[in-house]
């Protein structure tokens, strides 16, 4: 029997419109333990460098967690992996909610979409029954209307719909794919659907899932329960509300936006606005919150209420999580009531919300400065909001210069010129980043920022104080009951980290122990995008519920493998690396690794690059950021350096450079 | 007058303005009542379904009641705060004309045995795994006289007594009595 895991995927051909259900390999599991791993290692296998990302070659993988579907709280998350169209890399956008359960309760740990269907079609997976169906009729609908539609249609209230709404259709380079209260948005994932002619995948499943060792799975489940009220009721001290708690940054429950509203970038990513916040703006967005959100709501067995249902008067009822409550309103320099409006029309949409406001702020920028003509944007209203508004309906509709916008900032400057490229300018890897702009380099974010295969700041980060505290007596306070550390000496790194002088940014923490505190952060986030455990009970928060120490048993009591930290740690480096292999083959250079210009305004170009050397020996990987032969031999991923062999990537002696090639020179 | 019985009342309260609609519940009850304890999970088989429409903003935590043979003459819908619920929203049957507290291979039906086990809960794992408290636990002692289950019984029997006459009754009591037997 297999544990925690069915064991089978479903493949769809949906240009042959076949459709299989395939046992997986259990060594499989061992090595790269499901979700993001296994999603890796079947685009590493099947999609080689040359698939384009709208081929029918490429594929679209919703992977489920390997721990989702059983007890473990917080586990339901859906790891949906592709080539994004956008960074041309592979994108692995995740969302939370209520599918990938359905998915592993149905029978399946993987759908796995080849090919390309004449017409819209949507995918009816009942159990061992699974259907592709017409979806002709749902064509331009927005995805929460889709799902509502789906569910009506096939009289099934209990199943679960990710779909895209009318962006993912049109290709739109930021295109999202939706779940009720959850989305998969980074990378342009939705328009690899919506290339597919698949507008949504319905599930229903009344299967069991089982677990190895029940009863000391139980014990975890109720101390992380317990652990979660613990840290309800203590919020760490020294750091702002929003991240003093757990769970995703509780964006519909709190009020107080000081930290994102001061520190954040308003507009075009540029503008920091400190002394925004006041008692007035706060009464107002209070008001303007209490008034629209209805509830709090959860995803699949957690506890945590990261997402709201969100009722403005006039329009249809949606529901939002975490920062896009604020995206759009800091992209127009408006007001949160502009916010929760606009989110409502883009959710339907299916964009995301990170890309899509910054890419308009980014247009209205270029039409002030005289780039966009009154031609480009003819029609275009007087007001920010209107104009808002309008662009967006343009972009996902790919009409005029929305055609342009809707291939995100990067590609639109180049295909604009006359000097677009400079308002371009918040860019890593082509992918749009938060908009926050800071002043002095710190050297653990440098390497999170130059290096992080998901390209998004949040999805690398936590664990780790983002600044120091001022005092060492509430360092020493916050250090005592850490003990989520992997080894005392982060505690020492922080003990000693000072806000000025000599131990503090960009020259301490050292360049060694910056490189340690990445890898840990960044290896506690493949763990949970392996077993599907949620980032905001993991490895995004401080002190979370989940860590080092518990997740090894976790797994091997839910699927009966045996695991300890060490094998643990192995995997995520296995998985980091097979994915940096995947990005690698694509073209992915030293010369891509590296945050926007002007994220600090100090820099320190020659630590840069003795971080990004001492990084990238502490991974084992060569002067190009290339996993070495020895490296990927250690990890069992000889299959890599013999692809990288025969590719001219790696030669046979280690020391000779690699070819210097990038993968900003690929698609003009 | 009869003796005083102690009898004890268990009650899960819900309250569905503190319903979240995470489904711990359906996860937890399902591992509890599996065999052996806790080996698997699947809400479909738990004893306890939260019945959600999160953009209607309908969220039930309802609890597997009786099973009954036959649906109900007629059925009930409910508007409360200007919600509408759907029909049969609030009732606890695995019944005919529904789908909900039935096994999912055998279609036998389910009902919440306040997870019954030796030693006792101190309270039911849908309500400890409730983080937010939308289901709590409350037990109370009730005092009853068996001496009016006896009035009861001995009301009824007379009105059908009345209604049948004696000698039907007592032919049908001593036919039913028999088939018992069987």
């Amino acid at each position: 029997m297999r544990y925690a895991e069915t064991g089978f995927n479903l493949e769809i051909d949906l240009s042959r419109g076949n459709i299989e259900r395939v046992e997986t390999d259990p060594r499989e599991t061992e090595l790269y333990l499901g979700g993001l791993g296994t999603n890796a290692k079947i685009l590493w296998d099947r999609v080689p460098p040359e698939v384009e990302p709208f081929s029918p070659d490429n594929l679209l993988i919703f992977g489920t967690g390997l721990l989702v579907g059983t007890p473990a709280t917080g586990a339901n998350r859906t790891i949906v992996s592709t080539i994004s169209p956008q960074t041309l890399l592979m994108a692995y956008s995740m969302m939370g909610g209520f599918w990938a359960p359905e998915l592993k309760y149905a029978g399946y740990d993987k759908v796995i979409i080849r090919g390309k269907s004449p017409k819209l079609v949507y995918l009816w997976i009942n159990n061992d029954k699974v259907e592709i169906r017409d979806a002709s009729h749902l064509q331009g609908k927005g995805a929460g209307e889709t799902a509502e539609l789906i569910l009506q249609e096939l009289n099934e209230p209990k199943a679960q719909v990710s779909a895209i709404g009318l962006a993912g259709e049109n290709r739109v380079y930021f295109a999202s794919i939706e779940q009720g209260r959850s989305s998969a948005s980074r990378g342009g994932i939705g328009a690899v659907m919506g290339d597919k002619g698949l507008k949504a995948i319905a599930v229903r499943g009344t299967k069991d899932i089982n677990v190895a060792r029940p009863a000391e799975l139980m014990e975890l489940c109720n101390e992380v329960l317990q652990n979660i009220q613990v840290r309800e009721d203590n919020p760490i001290q020294g750091v702002p509300p929003i991240i003093a708690g757990i769970g995703s940054p509780q964006e519909m429950a709190i009020f107080d936006e000081q930290w994102h509203t001061t520190n954040f970038a308003w507009g075009n990513a540029r503008t920091r606005r400190k002394d925004f916040w006041t008692k007035e703006v706060e009464q107002k967005w209070r008001e303007t919150q209490e008034s629209v959100r209805e509830r709090l709501i959860s995803c699949y067995n957690c506890p945590m209420k990261c997402g709201a249902t969100i009722s403005v008067p006039g329009i249809s009822t949606y529901m939002m999580k975490c920062y896009s409550k604020l995206t759009y309103t800091m992209a127009a320099y408006s007001d949160l009531d502009f916010g929760f409006r606009i989110a409502q029309r883009a959710t339907e949409y299916g964009v995301d919300a990170f890309s899509t406001p910054q890419t308009m702020a980014f247009a209205l920028e270029l039409y002030e400065a005289g780039i966009l003509t009154d031609q480009d944007v003819a029609g275009m209203p007087s007001d920010t909001e209107g104009r808002f508004f309008w662009l967006l309906d343009r972009i996902v509709r790919r009409e005029g210069i929305g055609d342009t916008l809707a291939n995100g900032t990067y590609w639109a400057a180049q295909q604009i010129g006359k000097g677009a490229e400079a308002y371009a300018h918040n860019n890593i890897k082509k992918h749009e980043q938060l908009p926050l702009k800071l002043g002095m380099l710190n050297p653990i974010y440098f390497l999170m920022y130059s290096t992080g295969e998901k390209i998004n700041i949040t999805q690398i980060e936590g664990q780790f104080p983002q600044a120091p505290f001022p005092k060492r007596e509430q360092r020493e306070k916050f250090v005592k009951d850490w003990i989520q550390v992997p080894d005392e000496k982060f505690k020492q790194y922080f003990l000693d980290w000072d806000p000025r002088g000599e131990k503090s940014n960009p020259y301490y923490p050292t360049i060694e122990a910056s490189c340690e505190i990445v890898d840990w952060m960044e290896k506690m986030h493949y763990i949970d995008d392996a077993t599907g455990i949620c980032a905001g009970l993991s490895s995004f928060p401080l002190k979370p519920p989940y860590h080092i120490h518990n997740l090894p048993t976790f797994i091997s009591s839910a699927t009966g493998m045996d695991i300890d930290e060490a094998g643990l740690s192995q995997a995520a480096k296995r998985n980091r690396t097979l994915i940096r292999a995947v990005n690698v083959r694509r073209g992915i250079r030293r010369i891509d690794e590296k945050p926007p210009e002007d994220h600090w305004k100090k820099r320190f170009p020659e630590l840069e690059a003795k971080l990004l050397d001492e990084y990238y020996k502490f991974k084992g990987w060569n002067n190009q950021g290339i996993p070495t032969k020895e490296s990927l031999h250690e990890l069992a991923l000889d299959y890599v350096s013999e692809d990288f062999i025969q590719r001219g990537i790696l030669t046979d002696s280690e020391d000779a450079p690699s070819k210097e090639t990038s993968a900003e020179k690929e698609k003009k | 007058m009869g003796e005083k019985k102690k009898k004890i009342v268990k009650t899960i309260k819900v309250d569905v303005d503190k319903c979240n609609g995470c489904r711990a519940c359906e996860v937890v009850c399902s591992a509890f009542h599996a065999a052996p304890k806790y080996s698997s999970n699947n809400p479909d088989r738990s004893r306890i379904r939260v019945i959600r429409d999160p953009l209607r903003d309908i969220y039930i935590p309802v609890l597997a009641g009786e099973y009954t043979a036959a649906e109900c003459p007629g059925r009930d819908k409910y508007t409360i705060d200007g919600k509408e619920y759907d029909e049969c929203a609030f009732c606890r049957a695995s019944c005919p004309s529904r789908d909900l507290f039935k096994e999912p291979d055998s279609g036998l039906p389910l009902k919440c045995d306040m997870c019954e086990s030796d030693p006792p809960l101190e309270e039911p794992m849908c309500v400890q795994w409730c983080v937010s408290d939308a289901l709590t636990y409350e037990e109370r002692e009730e005092e009853v006289e068996e001496e009016e289950l006896q009035e009861e019984l001995e009301i009824g029997l007379e009105a059908l007594v009345d209604k049948y006459g004696l000698e039907k009754m007592m032919d049908t009591v001593a036919r039913m009595s028999m088939s018992k037997k069987d």
